[in-house]
């Protein structure tokens, strides 16, 4: 009788994006008062499945229903979940960093007369919730000055005050160290006894084995089981296999690998976290990159692979960056970009937006950016040139746009990938790092990008690819790197490589 | 009945290009045709003042300095930032070259250059603290714009310094002498009109012929002609203006010289691509191995320098170096760059539109003051203009974006 009662129904949810099925039928059954756990690699949809339930996505712009106690029900927008008691803690905290504790638990939620806060009762009030999960800071505190372990049961303060009664936390202890993980657990499991239910999602299958009492897991934008943990034992193998049992769906271009001699060595490379100098985002990676090479990186988001890349080009990211960068056996400085352009490297950005490309200018302006020089004589660009080399590179990478005086803005995510990489052909380096190159766009451009990767690996050049979709790099790669928490975990060649063994790795973490 | 369908399609095709191209454009050539329709309607409202000769003279004279700093400012606004600080060095240059000269009786080659320089420093001093300490330059900029006007009145002790020197108020009221002697028609004045126009349609067309050898023409040759033609033929009848009354004024050629410099540097250098990318997208500049702290800072000095010239103009103008001098030009010099089309978050903005900008605040100023209307409504009417140029900007491109 109690089994079957469940708080939240999703049946047969379906959320399309433009050429994209982010979420095809997917169930998701939650029973009242459990703890309930979401898994699956990253892309698989589960977040994309939160913000459809909390009505980020509002209804109508998905298929499927949603069962919230009892009724069905049409979310317009978070204000309407968050009425109906549905609460989600996000990855990325949305806390204001200046504002008091208990300025931030009321936050558009105001305890006010006429207009006017109220603070004695705003901070008595705060301060009571504050007590329920465990922080003893005053709630005058102003959010910047204490820890994100703590910023994270302000979250979960502030979801109290809403009466929440389906509380969702996505990785919710992705960034804390140990021991705050484990209080933030013991919290839900509190909750639990107060018969608040929670939707834990987590890559940490230790935590989930601990506090779930069920499991789906998602892949592809598909739930393909449901777990019991009260009737059943799950081990983690399991729910590895389920995680990645797919068979590589895409395809991809066959290369027969021709390696040649090392390239590149990077030697006991640490950096610090840039606000955070006692963090270790980076720690004493040892990589070694050959001639004709791909080489993956693999490891979840936040595991340091980009902040890897970034200290070693140009160290534009973090601070107290120590270690050596050795090309073709001499060591080579990398202190700054140019430098590093120089030493021949070139790093590809994930975020091609924020930090590839300049959107409003040319697809020409855009190529010729890192390497100005090539197509200019005393500082004076030669206009012939520079559009002699966009229509080179039009042409090599099959860039689709109607001209190459187009905005980039104006192109698709494959295109604009393209321009991204024409950029750092252009510069001429020997070695690419290719962050997440595939992100965010279709299959038949993955195809297309997959074929220039190998190609610039049988001229010789040494490819590192970071990526978090696995097929990608046991597809790709010649030899794959598994990092973790700012350390390399493992290291596999392709012929060893499997789903299975990496998230093995990456689950168990250091302790291997 | 192939080849007819495929001929129909490609003029079809050629005039959707058009009108790409002139949807892509239209903020350019709006600029142009804005800049005109607001000529003709002071000329008509003037009753034919606006370009008579005399007065054609007084608008050069009159916006010469807004103009020359608008290429600076062009240039920060681009990069991302903005120089309130323009003002208050115009006033101190000009108490600096009072003082030198008529004080101190120092020649003007020596003090021209120690002019310059000293603008350049200032401008050094304030990009120091944007680019490499990263702190805003409004607030950077606004503190010199405090600092200058009081060093100002200091320099100046409250009072106001001259005449200048004949030869330094050429600087700004001479004119070209006429080797030819016209005295009704200075006819080397005509001339180098006719040869500037001459010389923009000759590297104009060179430009066109070099680009089509080897990949598609981006504006259409009617554009091309019409934009060009146009612009000589303005060049060339204004040349005649001028030259039936004093000749070019100093000022004119100095104008003519930097604004072209300035084209030039935008369009064709390294630096200037480079300028235009940090405002484009700092982050993704900084990972293409641009220096961006160097550019920003030097992107300064260069707008201190501008504003020290025009500085020095203001004063030989007006023969005389005021406390008041250069107040609220600031915010001539930023409005203008903004009519001309840049974008308050960098990465956007032309010399050409910048300059136009100018002119049209200039023609704007002129016109009312002999038309008679108030400063209290000119003030009024230069606002609305500038916030419809920017909403017609942003209108366009959310436009352009949907």
């Amino acid at each position: 009788m109690d089994g079957m009662d469940s708080i939240l129904e999703m049946r047969g949810i379906t959320k399309t994006f433009p050429g994209v099925k982010a979420l095809d039928n997917v169930n998701l059954k939650v029973r009242r008062g459990e703890i309930h756990a979401l898994v699956g690699e990253n892309g698989a949809g589960k977040s994309t499945l939160m913000k459809v339930l909390s009505g980020v996505y509002p209804h109508g712009s998905y298929d499927g229903d949603i069962l919230y106690d009892g009724e069905v029900q049409s979310f317009r927008g978070i204000a309407d979940s968050e009425r109906a008691g549905v609460i989600i803690i996000h990855q990325e905290l949305a806390l204001v960093p200046l504002l008091s504790i208990a300025e931030n638990i009321f936050l558009g939620n105001e305890i006010d007369r006429h207009g006017i806060i109220d603070w004695p009762t705003t901070f008595a009030r705060s301060d009571a919730l504050l007590s329920k999960v465990g922080l003893s800071d005053p709630s005058s505190t102003l959010v910047t000055n204490i820890g994100v372990g703590k910023q994270q049961l302000v979250e979960i303060a502030k979801a109290l005050s809403k009466r929440v009664k389906l509380l969702i936390l996505d990785e919710p202890t992705a960034s804390l160290q140990e021991n705050d993980s484990q209080k933030l657990l013991d919290l839900l499991l509190e909750f639990k006894a107060q018969g608040i239910t929670s939707i834990l999602i987590s890559h940490k299958l230790n935590e989930i084995n601990r506090v779930a009492d069920s499991i789906t897991v998602l892949r592809d934008g598909a739930a393909v089981s449901s777990l019991d943990c009260n009737t059943e034992t799950i081990d983690e193998a399991r729910i590895i296999k389920d995680m990645v049992g797919r068979d590589l769906a895409h395809r991809y271009p066959e290369r027969t690998p021709q390696i040649g001699d090392v390239l590149m060595e990077v030697t006991d490379w640490t950096a610090h976290h840039p606000q955070h100098p006692e963090r270790r985002v980076v720690d004493g990676v040892n990589m070694t990159v050959r001639r004709g090479e791909v080489v993956g990186i693999a490891g979840l988001m936040g595991s340091g692979r980009t902040e890897l890349a970034m200290s070693i080009f140009g160290r534009s990211y973090g601070q107290n960056i120590s270690g050596q960068v050795k090309m073709n056996g001499r060591p080579v400085a990398v202190s700054v970009v140019g430098q590093a352009i120089a030493a021949g490297i070139a790093y590809v950005t994930e975020d091609r937006k924020a930090l590839g490309l300049v959107l409003d200018e040319t697809v020409v302006k855009n190529i010729t950016l890192s390497n100005l020089n090539q197509v200019s004589a005393h500082g004076v660009i030669d206009d012939s040139a520079e559009r002699r080399v966009a229509l080179d590179f039009r042409n090599r990478l099959n860039i689709r746009t109607p001209s190459v005086f187009q905005k980039v803005g104006n192109l698709s995510g494959g295109n604009q990938q393209k321009v991204v990489l024409s950029k750092w052909l252009f510069a001429e380096p020997q070695l690419l790092i290719l962050d997440e190159p595939t992100r965010g766009i279709d299959v038949g451009a993955k195809f297309e990008i997959y074929t220039i990767i190998n190609q610039l690996a049988s001229e010789g050049k040494g490819v590192v690819m970071i990526s978090s979709e696995m097929p990608e790099l046991l597809g790709m790669c010649d030899r794959i790197y598994v990092m973790n928490e700012g350390a390399f975990v493992g290291e596999l060649s392709a012929a060893e490589a499997s789903q299975e063994k990496i998230m093995s790795m990456i689950v168990r973490g250091r302790l291997q | 009945m192939t080849s007819v369908s495929s001929d129909k399609l490609e003029r079809q095709k050629s005039r959707a290009s058009v009108a790409v191209y002139l949807k892509t454009h239209i903020r350019e050539y709006g600029m142009l045709v804005a800049l005109v329709a607001i000529m003709a309607f002071f000329q008509f409202g003037t009753n034919g003042v606006l370009l008579k000769p005399l007065n054609l003279t007084n608008l050069f004279l009159q916006n010469s300095y807004i103009i020359i700093m608008a290429l600076g400012m062009l240039l920060v606004i681009v990069c991302g930032h903005i120089d309130l600080s323009v003002g208050s060095v115009v006033g101190f240059v000009g108490a600096l070259a009072a003082v030198m000269m008529v004080s101190y009786k120092l020649p003007i080659f020596v003090t021209v250059p120690v002019c310059l320089l000293v603008g350049a420093l200032i401008g050094a001093a304030q990009g120091y603290w944007i680019a490499y300490w990263r702190i805003p330059s409004f607030v950077v900029t606004l503190a010199g714009m405090l600092v200058f006007k009081g060093l100002t009145l200091a320099l100046l002790e409250g009072q106001s310094i001259g005449p200048f020197p004949k030869s330094f108020q050429a600087l700004s009221s001479g004119f070209i002498p006429d080797p030819f002697g016209g005295e009704n028609l200075r006819i080397f004045s005509l001339l180098l009109g006719v040869a500037a126009a001459g010389g923009m349609l000759y590297f104009g067309l060179r430009a066109r012929a070099k680009q089509a050898k080897f990949s598609e023409v981006e504006e259409p040759l009617g554009f091309f002609l019409g934009r060009n033609g146009v612009i000589a033929v303005a060049v060339v009848f204004i040349a005649y203006l001028l030259a039936t009354y004093n000749g070019l004024p100093n000022v004119l050629i100095t104008m003519a010289v930097l604004i072209s410099a300035y084209t030039f540097f935008t369009n064709k250098s390294v630096m200037g691509r480079r300028i235009y990318a940090i405002g484009g997208n700092e982050k993704a500049a900084k990972l293409s191995g641009i220096k961006t702290e160097r550019l920003t800072f030097l992107t300064f000095a260069n707008m201190g320098m501008l504003a020290a010239l025009a500085g020095l103009i203001f004063a030989a103008r007006l023969n005389t170096a005021t406390p008041k001098a250069g107040v609220a030009f600031e915010l001539d010099v930023i409005a203008a760059v903004f009519i001309g089309g840049a974008s308050m978050s960098g990465g956007v903005g032309k010399i050409t539109g910048a300059v136009i900008g100018a002119f049209i605040m200039g023609v704007m100023n002129n016109g009312m003051s002999i038309m008679g209307v108030g400063i209290d409504w000119q003030q009024v009417i230069k606002g609305l203009v500038l916030l419809a140029a920017v909403i017609f900007d942003v209108y366009n491109k959310s436009k352009g974006e949907s």
